[in-house]
């Protein structure tokens, strides 16, 4: 199982355990998970409503790639910690990780 | 006033189609839509991706699919009101709707489908203290009407290609343009990227990178900006206009306002027409929910035809609707 957690805009904060191998990015999780998160543009890095700050274990996770650094840096209030869950595929790099989501 | 006999809140796919089933049961729509185009998130956020779970398309790009709903609808000739969000909702004496947008356009409908997917697209903004107050006050959130910042001092702020347009051609027209950015290089389009360092180097427009706007005064407009850089260093920046530009995200705007009944941003419907909780109005497509809904634009063409089924009533209330197949009667256009 990976373990990681998921701050909401409260700033509750509930742990999630996945199953490997489940080929889920974070988002696809989060609102598989009741979270209120809008995902308009489905997973393609186009509208940052799943926007996301990494409080923890944002070196671990894979790089971003130019979709998701173009979005970024279109917002108002993304910081070096910000990510998009779209693009974060769910798998041991997100072990331990905290994310409190922002979109 | 507009009169027609359904008032659409929304012009995307669904949006869209719905004209077309109403077209068949002689229901003449007039659309409304925040974006100044028809096409919803199609056009406005994806419009060169390819949809591959459209009945009949193995793969459709999205704005091909808008364009091909447009010439699909034009038989039936519905209007638009485009660029203007729909404020208020009136019922009247006889059970009909006036319709009203923001900019005072009324439409006369005897239905309203809402088809407003996640509802309006609305300007992202940055989080400023006092920035609402000064919206129409210098702060706008885009730029309708350039001549009216000719010999001004404009401040814009953002990275993506809309911010590093409107820099380049604000600088032919503004008396002094700024451009404020968070971080230490643009991400937008390199060429368009090119020539604001150029217009930079050139001492035409003033750079303000690594940098964000932190507050704004003025005394009834908009005069002044704050801009701290990375270092904490900050710069106090008179100016007339202030144009934020970091791009839309949808917000469910004056609909939660009506008297529907919402559940987390969707409108519960009845499945059995996709009827709402207030009659004569009903909600198609990604903005309404049920057990079991899919927010899939073939689930919203699915509930369009039924819920064109149940308006006929309110617009032919003396009629007895019978079925008909296209391929039995044809398009018949008005």
């Amino acid at each position: 199982m990976i373990q990681f957690t998921i701050e909401d805009r409260d700033g509750v904060r509930q742990h999630l355990e996945i199953p490997e191998g489940i080929n889920l990015s974070l988002m696809e999780v989060l609102k598989a998970s009741d979270y209120n998160i809008l995902a308009t543009c489905g997973g393609m890095a186009l509208c940052a409503t799943c926007h996301v700050q990494v409080l923890d274990g944002a070196d671990a996770l894979p790089s971003m790639r130019d979709a998701e650094l173009d979005m970024l840096d279109t917002l108002p209030d993304a910081d070096s910690d910000s990510r998009l869950a779209c693009q974060i595929r769910v798998d041991e790099t997100l072990e331990g990780a905290v994310f409190r989501i922002r979109g | 006033m507009i009169s027609t006999d359904i008032c659409i809140i929304g012009a995307g796919p669904v949006g869209l189609f719905a004209v077309f089933e109403a077209g068949l049961l002689k229901m003449r729509c007039h659309l409304i839509d925040a974006l100044p185009q028809v096409g919803g998130q199609l056009s406005e956020i994806y419009p060169q991706k390819p949809i591959y779970d459209i009945p009949g398309y193995p793969a459709i790009k999205a704005q091909e699919l808008v364009d091909n709903l447009m010439e699909q609808i034009a038989p039936f000739h519905p209007t638009f009101t485009l660029g203007e969000r729909v404020e208020s909702l009136d019922q009247q004496a006889d059970d009909s709707f006036v319709v009203t947008t923001n900019d005072g356009t009324s439409v006369h409908c005897q239905v309203v489908v809402i088809a407003g997917g996640l509802g309006c697209f609305e300007p992202r903004k940055p989080d400023i203290l006092n920035l609402e107050r000064f919206e129409g006050k210098g702060v706008s959130y885009m730029v309708k009407n350039p001549e009216q910042f000719r010999d001004r001092r404009v401040v814009l702020a953002g990275g993506g290609d809309s911010a590093l347009d409107w820099t380049i051609f604000l600088a032919d027209i503004a008396k002094e343009v700024t451009l404020v950015h968070r971080s230490d290089s643009f991400r937008g389009a390199p060429d368009s990227a090119g020539k604001v360092v150029e217009l930079a180097q050139k001492g035409r427009i003033n750079l303000a990178l690594q940098s964000t706007i932190t507050s704004i005064s003025g005394n009834g407009h908009l005069q002044e900006v704050s801009i701290t850089a990375k270092d904490k260093t900050v710069l106090n920046l008179p100016t007339d206009h202030l144009i934020p530009l970091f791009g839309l995200t949808p917000r469910l705007g004056p609909i939660a306002d009506w008297g529907l009944t919402i559940d987390k941003s969707a409108i519960n419907v009845d499945t059995t027409d996709y009827s709402t909780n207030i009659e004569r109005i009903y909600a198609i497509g990604d903005i309404n929910t049920y057990p079991g809904k899919l927010k899939l634009i073939l689930c919203g063409f699915h509930e369009a035809a039924l819920m064109c089924q149940s308006a006929f009533n309110y617009v032919y209330p003396n009629q007895k609707l019978s079925f008909k197949y296209t391929t039995v009667n044809g398009v018949p256009a008005f």
